[in-house]
């Protein structure tokens, strides 16, 4: 089971990056909970200052930037490995 | 003596795109060296204008101006997003950590201006600065720094006004952010944080490097200059529109009296027009350029300028979640003090 956080405010690339994870989840087929985290504390006790950010099984795999679906599919293969 | 197949795949793989930026910027280039021939070509052979009518000289100044524009600001865009992927706000925050007021107000401005940033980190960005004990005043000028340097707008201003004036307003908005900051942080700005900031902690659970390749990077940019340029073309073509009509049909000297050097209050007035414009900075450079041929003073337009793109009124709402009302009110006053302050030099020592 992969635990994804999706850590942004609501901003526009925010919302993005969550259905691009959606989409990578369900190309995968693998079971997943994505969670979205909004509230600042939160998104920064992972070290994250520049949304959006991807948090995969406690790991921050990206941030500050909107990953393509290739390099979160990629990620998420990683984590189940 | 043969090559190994499977390293010639990774050579091709690893050139393709690289390539394909540089194939870019030569047609660029050709294109850039055309435009006025172009131009010329378009309104007076296919269409068959007069160069002396009005109509002619209008028709020629748009269709010059906004390839030439757009040209300058996808080739701007891509270059800036791409020069920014190797900065991140995490490592402004590591690299000003432990600075002290005037140098780290220096590092901060320019920091600002190659860090990527969009308004919605801005919060994140506040907080992570204060936590990690850098000055408010060297805060300050990062966040003064961010919006006075705009890349649509320097290029802009490069395409239209030359190098020089937009070597100008790069300066000058660098010393805004940096003497903005420093005044800021002698005002004990500290009172007007809101309480719960100083109780954040930010963790450690990434590192400062990021992996990307230069694949990526290049993917990043072309994405976010394809975004940008889409989003931004409109106002460009309008406000040349706007500008080419002004050209044409406007007299010489026509706004000497209201905006010119002599006139004072122009500058001010300038400043606080600009304040609600934001989302318009494409559409209006064109549009203070022709303003200029017909007498506006340099001063008064940089000024104009730089209020429209710098004091977003949005943005400073978002600073409302972390700093009191006050602050905001501070910032903004001086930041459009400093404008006003810079136009009026430019007017002064620029004839």
């Amino acid at each position: 089971m992969l635990n994804i956080k999706v850590l942004g405010p609501g901003c526009a690339n925010c919302k993005r990056l969550e259905q691009i994870t959606q989409k990578a989840v369900d190309t995968l087929s693998v079971p997943a909970q994505i969670e979205k985290v909004t509230d600042y504390g939160e998104i920064m006790a992972f070290g994250v200052l520049s949304t959006p950010g991807l948090v995969v099984n406690g790991q921050v795999v990206s941030y500050g930037r909107l990953p393509s679906l290739a390099e979160v599919t990629g990620w998420l293969v990683d984590s189940i490995e | 003596m043969t090559t190994h197949p499977a390293s010639t795949l990774q050579n091709k793989q690893n050139w393709r795109l690289p390539l394909l930026v540089l194939v870019t910027a030569v047609l660029w280039l050709i294109l850039w060296g055309q435009l006025q021939n172009l131009a010329d070509w378009f309104t007076y052979q296919l269409i068959g204008l007069s160069a002396d009518s009005h109509l002619g000289q209008s028709l020629n100044f748009f269709v010059y101006d906004v390839p030439k524009i757009l040209l300058l600001l996808t080739g701007m865009i891509f270059l800036v997003t791409l020069a920014r992927s190797f900065f991140s706000a995490e490592q402004a925050r590591a690299a000003l950590g432990g600075r002290r007021e005037g140098f780290g107000n220096l590092l901060a401005a320019g920091l600002g201006v190659i860090t990527p940033f969009c308004s919605c980190s801005a919060v994140p960005l506040f907080i992570g600065f204060v936590e990690s004990g850098i000055p408010l005043g060297v805060t300050f000028s990062f966040l003064i720094a961010t919006p006075v340097i705009n890349e649509i707008a320097l290029a802009m201003l490069f395409g239209l006004f030359g190098w020089k004036v937009a070597a100008l307003y790069l300066v000058s908005g660098l010393v805004i952010a940096v003497l903005g900051g420093i005044l800021i942080g002698r005002l004990k700005p500290e009172r007007y944080v809101e309480e719960f900031v100083w109780q954040v902690k930010v963790g450690k659970g990434i590192g400062i490097t990021s992996k990307l390749t230069l694949d990526d990077r290049i993917r990043d940019a072309g994405r976010s200059t394809r975004e940008i340029v889409s989003k931004v073309w409109l106002f460009v073509v309008i406000g040349i529109g706007i500008g080419a009509g002004i050209h044409g049909y406007v007299p010489e000297d026509f706004l000497v009296d209201v905006m010119g050097r002599s006139a004072w209050w122009s500058v001010p007035a300038a400043v606080l027009l600009g304040i609600p414009l934001y989302s318009n900075a494409a559409g209006i450079i064109p549009i203070a350029h022709a303003l200029m041929e017909k007498g506006a003073a340099l001063g008064t337009v940089l000024a104009f300028m730089m209020s429209v793109v710098a004091l977003s009124l949005p943005e400073m709402l978002i600073l409302k979640r972390v700093i009191k009302l006050r602050l905001i009110i501070i910032f903004i006053g001086i930041v459009a003090a400093a404008i006003v302050f810079t136009g009026y030099l430019f007017n002064l020592v620029i004839g």
